[in-house]
């Protein structure tokens, strides 16, 4: 009844193009945005800001690039963690370099060296595929980890080898390291989320996008209807990459505020992002999100009513919290393996309809 | 001869024994990826699992005592006896078993035809949901395996080495039977699959699984089968790796380093996984030996990642890997 | 939003489930019972609780008022430590102990911004002994660098003072951890004139052949190690395969307890590691422990780990807040302490060997006093050796000092490029006025 198309007339190519073509999910979309600048941060805790809220935004880009390369271009990457790395060291040898610059460049500009890097070990891509790239994208992951551990440079040679992110302002209130307050932290990350995803959501449905489904469909077909696959696959990289880079970035400098290589981006990191991607649903902006919210969100709410309702063991209730992550892995690929998205569109089909389905 | 030369034969022989190690890790992926097409990322939790329990059972554990203790408020612990280490094998070999086939049986068949990527995941949650399920049922803390394998430097090698060339070379002799039982094991599969009845189904599954089907063999038999040897082969390596740094956590990162193996030999090659594990152990040593005063220590993670990129980008399909042919 | 409903339902249930306790100390203890290093944090978390368990048993707390403790799992992952920190925050903490170097970074300046004492105890920042620069954090009785120092006074005491021409080697976890001892060595290397060799192992640590390969063909006089983990087994493992003498084998603090030598067997024997703190139940302590906690069946965990290393170092971290707390409830007249309080007890804490007596663990720690200008303790530490046979750590040396004066230096140096970096002016605080 609500949520329909009948009566949304389009009377425009524009119009017919929109984002959201439905008049129902443009209202939620905006209510949405509303909700998030003008909402939340006023009602928001310290507690949900920085263990929960933060970390979902930032996972959330980093799900949105790497749901770029797998799921619109199909190339299997297992090197989110050390892209994160690159894009956190670069934050922090340009802001200890240049304390001057704002730190929203920073970030940027961290994102960009780390699209540079993620090019370097995209090219492999241009030859082996699959299962095979994967495992050759760990190669990235192994070699960057150990090179942020091992050369002094990148960690302006402190002595244990940990980097620190100074206190930085934005528009004149600190938005990194003690002094900056929740909301703070909470407005810079969601604004490049917000940013972030339309850019997504509108690269993967101009050209570039369309490139890249091709190849990912079927290489070959595609090369022969006239998409270089060089092109292609090396853009899916940079994007991808740059995604992570800023995700990395924030990362470091906002939510964590400290970090060494080996330890806050190891092969974990990698993995989990992957997670995300497959179980929110691979080439959907929306499967993002729910991807990261599932796996950041979800341990929390675990734990709280494990340990906080029940008043189990941490021990146990850890144990059991891995075991059911696993179980609902495995529940959700058998029920739907193209991932929660994948079950919110059929769940949007029927609501069309409803409720009359004939 | 020269003591560098000397040094850097001793490094590769260490680096052939490690391959061996790896090798032994990376022939359970094999196994189950000839069969099914699946990657089992979840080979290296199984190997603690087996590990943990066969542990478990030899030392009289009981399983779950945590959990009943917690909600029961019991203090339970053991059951007061210990197993014979070759009961304790058989009844291990016995759960990977039943594994295999509750693995089939709940997760599996109901995912028949899906895209490679899907099937990985599942393993994914596997490994998580069997992580956490050895934790509980065995507890966590670190325990000895001891099997009888003696350890320690091999005397017979270090005499040898040094009437031949005046520098002992050091060998571990948990790696020579780790190589002898290793070679069992190939030996053992090689024979099953040329020349049983049930090795034949498994070879034509993992040719055409269509085609075996017309022909009625049953796929989830196979399935249940592939996935029986490779829990074995956990086990093996589960004891292997138990022994040299005791059974733990960690030992499920074991994972990681027979990755590179498997891309450098094919991920449907046996022969492959063998000499993959072997090029890459003496690779990493030699690397270690000669650039570790250059770049630095602890290279060994990500050199074999990267020597395997590198072949990679020469034969795409791995060594002994079946060619790729794409159509349109 | 489904976050945002969720969130709220979960916010409001987290309202009704944490009321207020008014009239308790808070103890949060920030645990790793899961995971790569939940061996070593097991046995810990045990001993930390065991004896919190004990003072609120026996005597109804501390001065009267009853300790709650609260237990949140770290995994020994920095997220996870962040997500732990601000859950506690709110919840009146008087200590956190975030019991891995790496959260610990993260922690010190968030909880100096929100004025919680931080105690790392043998872990964590180094030059956190400055107590001008981080007056909120505490690293007594020792520190990495104490114990790099503490291993070479004892390796200089056997050579008969001079270890000119030897060289010695260092097997090192590659992370922030592994890497803190190597300034100091390479600083005593050069005075002492002796050769030092750092070698890093990757995490976790099971491959360590290439490393000790290396230590055969080099025939270092001695071994050190910082290790942690599955690291520290395999490593005594591959010393023992290639026949380096344990006896010139030495581990840190975290490299020393039963999980880390039982699974070698008898290859361990003679394997030396530094110990902070005594260790064995030959304490009169544990006639109330088991009394009061075990005997009752309010033990922590399984009960497994009591006497062990890693238990005694739980005991020892918990008899150190539990002092502080008590000299703050002196120095403020008061039962019911703030954190605030609870930094000042921790400024003014007097370890003497009557108190460690007097709670029945005498000789278990060093004597200390802290000031404001020294908040890392004496810096002594003994030696302990691993008995395979009868399966028992036992001291071989009484308290050795480290080279207090040299570490200072290091420390200044160090604390002061961080002042410089976060613009912090150096200075004692002064007691909170409450």
């Amino acid at each position: 009844m609500i949520y329909r198309e009948a009566g949304d007339f389009k009377t425009s190519y524009a119009a017919d193009n929109q984002t959201f073509p439905i008049r129902g999910d443009r209202i939620a979309y905006y209510m949405v945005l509303a909700f998030a600048f003008l909402v939340m941060p006023f009602v928001i805790n310290d507690y949900w800001a920085n263990a929960i809220v933060l970390p979902f935004l930032i996972y959330a880009i980093a799900a949105l690039g790497l749901n770029i390369l797998i799921g619109y271009c199909g190339q299997l990457s297992l090197g989110s963690g050390a892209f994160m790395a690159v894009g956190a060291y670069a934050t922090f040898k340009l802001t200890t370099a240049f304390p001057g610059l704002s730190i929203v460049f920073v970030v940027l500009l961290a994102g960009l060296v780390t699209a540079g890097v993620g090019v370097l070990f995209g090219l492999p891509s241009l030859r082996i595929k699959g299962f095979y790239l994967a495992v050759a994208t760990l190669a990235a992951q192994f070699f960057l980890i150990w090179l942020f551990t091992q050369q002094p440079w990148f960690y302006n040679n402190s002595p244990t080898g940990m980097i620190s992110m100074p206190t930085r302002e934005f528009l004149g209130m600190p938005v990194t390291g003690p002094r900056a307050s929740a909301v703070n932290m909470y407005l810079l990350c969601l604004v490049f989320v917000v940013a972030l995803a339309w850019l997504a959501r509108n690269l993967t449905r101009g050209t570039l996008g369309r490139r890249w489904m091709a190849i990912r469909d079927m290489d070959i077909a595609a090369e022969i209807i006239g998409v270089n696959p060089m092109m292609a696959k090396l853009s899916a990289f940079a994007v991808s990459s740059f995604f992570i880079g800023v995700a990395g970035a924030l990362f470091f400098a906002v939510y964590l505020g400290a970090a060494e290589a080996s330890e806050a981006f190891g092969i974990e990191k990698s993995f989990i992002i992957l997670f995300m991607v497959i179980i929110g649903g691979l080439g959907s902006i929306l499967g993002s999100f729910i991807g990261a919210f599932f796996l950041i969100v979800g341990p929390v709410l675990l734990k709280l009513l494990l340990v906080d309702q029940l008043g189990w063991s941490t021990d146990l209730a850890a144990h059991l919290e891995i075991m059911i992550i696993g179980a609902l892995i495995l529940l959700f690929l058998i029920t739907e393996p193209h991932g929660i998205t994948a079950l919110w569109r059929t769940i949007k089909e029927k609501l069309r309809l409803w409720p009359f389905p004939h | 001869m020269p003591d560098t030369l000397l040094f850097a034969m001793e490094a590769a022989v260490n680096g052939l024994a490690a391959g061996v190690m790896y090798a032994l890790v990376a022939l359970g992926f094999v196994l189950i990826f000839k069969a099914s097409g699946i990657f089992n990322f979840s080979q290296g939790v199984m190997a603690l699992f087996a590990a943990l329990t066969l542990v478990g059972l030899q030392t009289g554990q009981i399983p779950f005592s945590h959990l009943i203790n917690a909600i029961f408020g019991t203090r339970l612990h053991h059951f007061g006896f210990t197993l014979p280490t070759v009961v304790a094998i058989i009844g291990t070999v016995a759960v990977m078993v039943a594994f295999a086939w509750l693995v089939e049986r709940y997760i599996f068949r109901h995912l028949v035809n899906q895209e490679p990527i899907i099937l990985f995941m599942a393993t994914i949650g596997l490994a998580y949901f069997l992580e956490g399920l050895g934790d509980i049922m065995w507890g966590a803390e670190v325990k000895r395996m001891d099997v009888g394998i003696p350890q320690g430097m091999s005397e017979t090698v270090d005499d040898l080495t040094f009437a031949w060339f005046g520098y002992g070379f050091f060998v571990d002799t948990l790696e020579i039977w780790a190589a002898v039982i290793a070679g069992l094991l190939v030996i053992g599969l090689v024979i099953f699959s040329q020349y049983t009845k049930q090795g034949r189904a498994l070879r034509a599954v993992a040719d055409d699984h269509q085609a075996a089907l017309s022909v009625g063999i049953s796929l989830r038999f196979i399935w249940v089968l592939v996935w029986s040897l490779a829990g074995i082969v956990a086990l093996v390596a589960g004891i292997m790796w138990g022994a040299k740094s005791g059974v733990q956590f960690s030992l499920s990162l074991i994972a990681l380093k027979a990755l590179p193996v498997l891309i450098l030999g094919g991920f449907t090659s046996i022969p492959g996984a063998i000499v993959g594990g072997l090029i890459i152990g003496v690779g990493e040593k030699l690397f270690d030996f000669f650039m570790q005063p250059i770049v630095g220590s602890a290279t060994e993670n990500w050199f074999a990642y990267m020597l395997a990129l590198v072949f990679l980008l020469f034969r795409p399909q791995g060594l002994f890997g079946e060619k790729i042919i794409e159509r349109v | 939003m489904r976050m945002t409903r969720m969130a709220a339902v979960v916010a409001a249930t987290m309202v009704a489930a944490g009321p207020a306790l008014a009239d308790s100390l808070h103890f949060p203890m920030l645990n790793y019972r899961t995971g790569p290093f939940a061996p070593n944090g097991i046995a810990f978390a045990d001993g930390y609780q065991d004896y919190l368990t004990l003072l609120n048993e026996r005597d109804g707390g501390i001065g009267g008022v009853p300790i709650r403790f609260t237990e949140c799992e770290t995994a020994y992952n920095t997220e996870r430590g962040v997500e732990c920190y601000q859950s506690i925050r709110g919840d009146n903490p008087l200590i956190i102990q975030p019991l891995s170097t790496g959260i610990t970074y993260q922690i010190i300046p968030r909880a100096t911004q929100d004025g919680i004492p931080v105690h790392s105890m043998g872990y964590g920042r180094t030059s956190a002994v400055n107590g001008e620069v981080f007056n909120w954090v505490f690293n007594y009785p020792a520190t990495y660098w104490d114990g790099a120092s503490v291993i070479i006074n004892h390796l200089l005491a056997e050579n008969d003072g001079s270890l000119a021409g030897k060289k010695i080697a260092l097997v090192y976890h590659n992370s922030a951890y592994g890497r803190e001892p190597i300034p100091t060595l390479n600083r005593l290397s050069e005075e002492l004139g002796f050769e030092f060799l750092a070698l890093g192992v990757d995490s976790p640590g099971q491959e360590q052949r290439s490393q000790w390969l290396q230590i055969r063909r080099e025939r270092p006089d001695y071994v050190l190690m910082w290790g942690w983990g599955v690291m520290n087994p395999t490593a005594i493992q591959e010393a023992a395969n290639i026949r380096f003498p344990m006896n010139n084998f030495y581990g840190v603090w975290w490299s020393g307890s039963e999980q880390d030598v039982m699974p070698v067997g008898d290859g361990a024997h003679g394997y030396r590691s530094l110990a902070m703190h005594g260790t064995g139940t030959d304490y009169p302590i544990y006639a109330d422990i088991q009394n009061y906690v075990i005997e009752p069946g309010l033990y922590a965990g399984t009960g497994d780990e009591v006497g062990t290393v890693l238990y005694s170092r739980g005991l020892y971290a918990a008899m150190l807040a539990t002092e502080a707390a008590r000299t703050a409830q002196e120095i403020h007249g008061t039962p019911n302490i703030t954190a605030a309080m609870m930094r000042d007890g921790m400024a003014s804490l007097e370890m003497t060997e009557e108190r460690m007596a007097a709670l029945g663990l005498p000789g278990f720690g060093p004597e200390f006093s802290v000031s404001c200008q020294n908040h890392g303790g004496s810096g002594a530490a003994m030696i302990q050796e691993w008995d395979a046979n009868t399966g028992t750590w036992n001291l071989i040396t009484d308290w050795i000092d480290s080279d207090r004066e040299m570490i200072m230096e290091m420390v200044m140096e160090d604390s002061l490029a961080y002042a410089a970096e976060n613009d912090i002016e150096p200075q004692c605080l002064e007691r909170s006025g409450g």
